[in-house]
């Protein structure tokens, strides 16, 4: 009961929350310069003033500002998130058709951040002040501060260019063709085919991205492993353990792990939230057709219905991975439902 | 003094070696008029995309402008745009943290649930579209990286206000009668301000990457400003020559790189738990 009652809790925040969110993002398309009408049709249905009319009834544009809000929200609650202006196309379409290419990266980069960053953490932190330990921090270091563009220009020209060992932007090698759309992850969709080998060829190309995109959130789950497995080597229990016999590789994962990863977790929701902010550079740099790409290329063409989409698709993203850890932290932690 | 300086150096290899980077990047922009060979914004065609040699060091770019005088010059815009922005954003953070830990209820509610919702936008779109919207120059920059920045330092002083908040110096104060004004300014602030500072160095490396990466995107200064953002992403078209691109890099990475090797050692100095570890 405690626990439904903290999910709930938790739940309705993520509510409250969410249209704050779209809140503000109506007070800064107020706030631009510009007017939605013109910005939004086509210079053939400006010269119509039956279609200005129209477009102005629908989004409420002739109602005072406190009722174009309530639009804006009801359009918003039946998923009309406008036309973007650039394509001429459905914004909501756009985006699923974006979604899952960004999805795929993500979720790939995140995995390699946080097997790589636990793993480094945890020698560095049995290692303390060894050798090994003041390597990995300065690989942690360097994963934070390398600015992404530039390491995404610099694996290209190394790994594709130079050596030829990697294939080089886009989901897929031309030659093959996309496979039929199931979840939108080409390298499930190509398993669901039946083609290992155009697989092979997505799970390639998922690397160098993916390791770009990851470099960050990677130093991040180092230095909190790190910090973390270091406080919690340090407590009586793990001494009580040591002292009564327990082997050490056992009082690591058994007794030590699992306490340590507690604040890990955040980071690595976090990190996954963080990366979908990030993926503008590495898409853009990659050719890739996801979430980022489209947000550079509406930002360009200050394309402001695309923008609001992206904003309120990431931030709903970013949202609801918080209240997943959240939850799964009251979950395993019960202390925390308390609170 | 001198003695607690040697200690504070000692065995602390990444402070110390953050503190020489960034110090030669502070001397690099002070005397970039002295030390840069070439004019940085000059155009000489006749040397266009020439690799690096004795005469250019890191070679030239496709304007056959001199690309070791513009990283030099470049280092003044970065170190600016990152330390104003961290100084701006810790002031405006740290007050309104403080205020909404110290009044608490629903005050502090609303407050933090404000910051929460531009922190749950991503920070790069957001940044992206303010400039967008108010037009690409310096200061717009700067301003978009501020309004992106503040919130994380008033999360981190509104916690650290409420752990503060409960010492009995406070209470002590309280019951001598001093104002929450006096309280708030005299008790809370300086004994809440460490971790904002160990924040504010390891963000400084954060603001200057998201600097050069909206100069990056054509968000930034308009060219030929030499920002190393905007060279970086001038060498993209040069895929092969690899320093017009290169050496503009390394220099954000370099400097980022300082900046979090000093955030580290100053964390480590400053949080005595770690320290009893070491």
């Amino acid at each position: 009961m405690e626990r439904l009652k903290f999910i709930g809790k938790r739940l309705v925040t993520l509510l409250i929350m969410l249209i704050g969110v779209a809140t503000i993002v109506f007070i800064l398309t107020k706030l631009v310069p510009g007017d939605p009408v013109t910005a939004n049709l086509s210079q053939r249905s400006l010269s119509d003033p039956k279609i200005v009319e129209a477009y102005k009834v629908r989004y409420g544009l002739d109602k005072p500002v406190i009722v174009q809000y309530f639009y804006y929200i009801r359009n918003l609650l039946r998923l009309d998130l406008g036309t973007s202006i650039r394509t001429n196309r459905p914004v909501l379409e756009e985006l699923k058709r974006c979604y899952p290419a960004t999805m795929e990266l993500a979720i790939f980069a995140i995995l390699v951040a946080a097997v790589f960053g636990v793993l480094f953490g945890i020698i560095s932190a049995l290692r303390r002040n060894s050798v090994i330990d003041q390597i990995v921090r300065a690989i942690s270091v360097v994963g934070v501060s390398i600015p992404s563009f530039w390491f995404a220009l610099i694996v290209l020209f190394v790994f594709y260019y130079k050596l030829r060992a990697m294939p080089g932007p886009g989901r897929l090698s031309s030659f093959y063709a996309a496979p039929p759309t199931v979840t939108g992850f080409y390298t499930i969709d190509a398993l669901l085919q039946g083609n290992i080998m155009k697989f092979g060829d997505a799970l390639m190309h998922l690397i160098l991205p993916g390791c770009v995109l990851a470099a960050f959130t990677m130093g991040l789950i180092t230095r909190t492993t790190r910090s973390n497995m270091l406080d919690v080597m340090s407590t009586d229990y793990i001494r009580t353990a040591r002292a009564k016999g327990a082997p050490k590789r056992r009082v690591v994962f058994h007794h030590a792990l699992g306490n340590a990863m507690i604040p890990v977790l955040t980071v690595i929701g976090l990190g996954l939230g963080n990366l979908l902010g990030g993926m503008v550079l590495v898409e853009t740099i990659f050719s890739w057709p996801g979430v980022g790409q489209f947000a550079y290329e509406s930002v360009k063409a200050l394309d402001y219905p695309s923008i609001i989409g992206v904003s309120l698709l990431i931030a709903l993203n970013y949202m609801v991975i918080n209240t997943i850890v959240d939850i799964l932290y009251g979950v395993i932690d019960p202390r925390v439902r308390r609170r | 003094m001198q003695k607690g300086l040697k200690n504070l150096f000692r065995g602390n290899y990444l402070f110390t070696a953050g503190c020489v980077i960034c110090l030669f990047w502070v001397v690099m922009a002070v005397f970039a008029h002295i030390i840069a060979p070439y004019d940085p914004i000059a155009q000489n065609l006749s040397v266009k995309l020439q690799a690096p040699s004795a005469a250019h060091l890191f070679g030239t770019d496709n304007f056959g402008r001199d690309i070791f005088s513009r990283v030099i010059y470049g280092g003044r815009y970065s170190l600016m745009a990152g330390i104003l922005t961290v100084l701006i954003a810790m002031a405006i953070g740290s007050v309104y943290g403080a205020a909404a830990g110290y009044i608490g209820g629903a005050i502090d509610n609303v407050m933090m649930r404000i910051s929460e919702m531009i922190l749950s936008f991503p920070s790069l779109i957001l940044a992206m579209c303010i400039n967008a919207a108010l037009g690409s120059n310096l200061f717009n920059t700067m301003f978009a990286l501020i309004i992106v920045a503040w919130p994380s330092y008033a999360r981190l002083m509104r916690s650290v206000v409420l752990t503060v908040k409960e010492n009995q110096y406070i209470e002590a104060a309280e019951a001598l009668g001093a104002s929450r004004m006096r309280i708030l300014l005299h008790e809370i602030f300086p004994n809440s301000i460490s971790s904002i500072i160990v924040m504010a160095t390891t963000d400084l490396g954060n603001q200057i990457l998201m600097f050069s990466t909206l100069s990056f995107l054509g968000l930034g200064s308009a060219p030929p400003t030499p920002e190393w953002g905007m060279m970086v992403s001038d060498g993209v078209s040069y895929f092969n020559k690899f320093w017009v691109a290169g050496f503009p890099g390394l220099a954000i990475f370099t400097m980022a790189v300082g900046a979090n090797f000093i955030g580290d050692g100053l964390r480590d100095i400053l949080d005595p738990k770690l320290r009893k570890q070491m």
